[in-house]
């Protein structure tokens, strides 16, 4: 049986609205009219136990609303939703036990103590065993390398530092599932790799199901095997990696550097996309046209200076999906 | 029972160590405690030497501003400004993830900071009023001693039941920020503190009419029931109707809270990540 599973699930958010103006706010003491905004509707897929799960989207998609369903934080307006056999926000704290969740954009150590001081309380909190405790410690110290920051106070540490930590907290109690919420989000490229790895170490080493949501493809690239892409509270696509990226990369680019100005080129089997000055940018279905033979072409009826063949950029191909569907917030 | 209780002793000791290194504040507080009782002391001096008699006399009445400058800190006089300060960003849902429940852990944080506040303040105060001032001239508006071993016995039970007591209303007015989601919601209970608890005059200089109901409502169990045990103007079985009215306050207010802060968390919306 999947170890997440979850049915039609629609989140409805009611928010106060008012007419502009005095005599607006004067009538909003009286009747207070409310809007409902869908933030999730009819939401269904199912995890296995283990899988590494992308979940991307636009600003205010509902990625975020998801996880915090998942994690039980958030009750829904409707639909079915079960993690290990459990209902995340009926049976809370049983839950919550078995999870480990991240968010990029906050806290969850305390600001004030020294990190061992954080993890030791979690402990407590998590009713962790001294001995299992200890193991589990050392082992995510020197995994994620914090062994130096233990004795300084988060609000010391740097961003990077601090979502090593952060991350190292959220595993203490061993749980079968962790949540990232945006992990990499405003990390240098050295602490993205490194939480990359480690993560896909996590993963591929342990069995813990991952549940990712991030802005960042390369991020994506890097872990997830499975992606859900999730716009104005609907999942439009639910697809390995893999497909996803042979279908929207199905098109590549030839970029030319021509040595003279040419006026019209014409190439079979490749369009004009773009031209700047003697460059010009083709686009190509290898499918159909090889680049060989294209590049051949080329090079016997022009003078040339230099010829790039180019991948569409994974954001590139993402932004279009989205408008493709109309997911980006208005 | 006490893996049951771990995690909030642990919550409870952490916060307490924290709340001690604000060593700053406190002495400011003992110096502001300290000036504002020495100044209650000689209005109320002043009042009584033109009355005939009261229901406490003079001694005990100093005393107990003593007690309360001493013990201010103990009382609820505003939300926690942390559950406060996560309501106004929102975070406060996200203390859900923690498998802990959410009542007895904002429970804990608060007894662990009334606590400390008042450790840092109490001794300092009790120094200078009762030890310092006797040597001096102004021995008469001196902090005394407990009218004697059973009445300070049962003060110590009655002021542990007070920070069980203003523990429960200081998660209340944790709720009620949560509810109306402003930390400024909180700030109605000061008047009430202040006047019910006795702070301003003690609940016995009241009229008698009014006695009983003084005495049964909650506020009472926050300062002046201890502290009229403490002089020994509450004993034998009006200590224990004292100490009595303390305890059925705690079980109500905590039942209160329990069933409010389901109530409130349930319909909380957090929405943006």
């Amino acid at each position: 049986m999947a170890q997440i599973q979850v049915e039609n699930l629609s989140k409805s958010y009611r928010i106060a609205a008012r007419d502009p103006g005095l005599a607006g706010a004067v009538r909003g003491l009286f009747h207070r009219r409310t809007r409902e905004i869908a933030a999730l509707s009819d939401v269904s897929f199912s995890l296995e136990r283990g899988e590494l799960l992308g979940f991307i989207g636009p600003n205010g998609a509902g990625k975020s609303t998801t996880i915090k369903i998942l994690s039980g934080i958030l009750r829904p307006s409707s639909g079915r939703c079960e993690v290990d056999g459990r209902v995340p926000w009926e049976q809370r704290i049983a839950h919550v036990a078995r999870i480990g969740v991240v968010f990029g954009q906050r806290t969850q150590l305390w600001w004030d103590l020294p990190i061992i001081e954080s993890f030791e309380l979690l402990r407590d909190i998590y009713r962790v065993d001294g001995a299992k405790f200890g193991r589990t410690k050392d082992r995510l110290v020197e995994m994620l390398k914090i062994a130096p920051l233990l004795d300084t106070p988060l609000r010391q540490l740097s961003l990077g530092q601090r979502m090593r930590c952060e991350i190292a907290a959220a595993l203490l109690h061993s749980p079968s599932i962790l949540f990232l919420d945006e992990p990499t989000i405003g990390l240098d490229a050295v602490s993205k790799l490194a939480l990359r790895d480690f993560v896909k170490d996590l993963n591929r080493a342990e069995g813990v199901t991952v549940i990712l949501t991030t802005h960042d493809m390369h991020d994506i690239e890097a872990l997830a095997r499975r992606v859900i892409i999730i716009g104005n509270g609907r999942l439009l696509r639910d697809s390995s990696f893999e497909s996803m990226r042979n279908e929207v990369l199905g098109e590549r680019r030839l970029i030319v550097d021509f040595a003279t100005d040419v006026g019209e080129v014409a190439v079979e089997g490749a369009s004009i996309r773009a031209r700047d000055g003697r460059t010009i940018e083709f686009a190509f279905d290898p499918a159909r046209t090889a680049a060989h033979t294209l590049i051949a072409n080329i090079a016997r009826a022009h003078d040339v200076v230099d010829i790039r063949v180019d991948d569409p950029k994974i954001e590139e191909v993402i932004a279009r999906f989205y408008t493709l569907h109309g997911a980006v917030e208005s | 029972m006490t893996t049951l209780a771990l995690p909030y002793l642990s919550i409870l000791r952490a916060r307490f160590s924290l709340m001690l290194q604000y060593r700053t504040a406190a002495w400011a507080g003992v110096a502001t405690q300290f000036w504002f009782g020495a100044i209650r002391v000689m209005t109320l001096v002043a009042f009584y030497a033109g009355t005939g008699r009261q229901p406490l006399n003079l001694a005990q009445v100093v005393t107990y501003i003593w007690l309360g400058q001493a013990f201010l800190a103990l009382l609820p006089w505003a939300a926690d400004a942390e559950i406060a300060a996560n309501v106004e960003s929102g975070n406060v849902g996200y203390e859900r993830l923690r498998p802990v429940d959410t009542y007895f852990l904002w429970f804990a944080r608060a007894l662990a900071w009334r606590v400390a506040n008042t450790c840092l303040r109490a001794g300092p105060v009790f120094v200078l009023a009762a030890l310092v001032l006797p040597l001096t001239a102004m021995r008469d508006w001196s902090w005394r001693m407990p009218a004697g071993l059973d009445a300070a016995v049962l003060f110590l039970v009655s002021i542990a039941l007070s920070a069980l007591l203003s523990s429960a209303m200081t998660v209340l007015l944790n709720i009620v920020v949560t509810a109306v989601r402003t930390p400024r919601a909180a700030g109605f209970a000061m008047g009430f503190v202040n006047l019910f608890s006795g702070l301003v005059i003690p609940l016995a200089l009241f009229p008698s009419w009014a006695q009983t109901f003084l005495l049964w409502q909650p506020f009472a169990g926050l300062a002046d029931i201890p502290y009229r045990i403490y002089f020994g103007a509450l004993s034998g079985a009006q200590a224990a109707e004292g100490i009595t009215a303390q305890i059925v306050w705690v079980v109500l207010l905590v039942l209160l809270g329990q069933w409010w802060l389901d109530r409130v968390l349930s319909r909380i919306d957090m929405q943006g990540s």
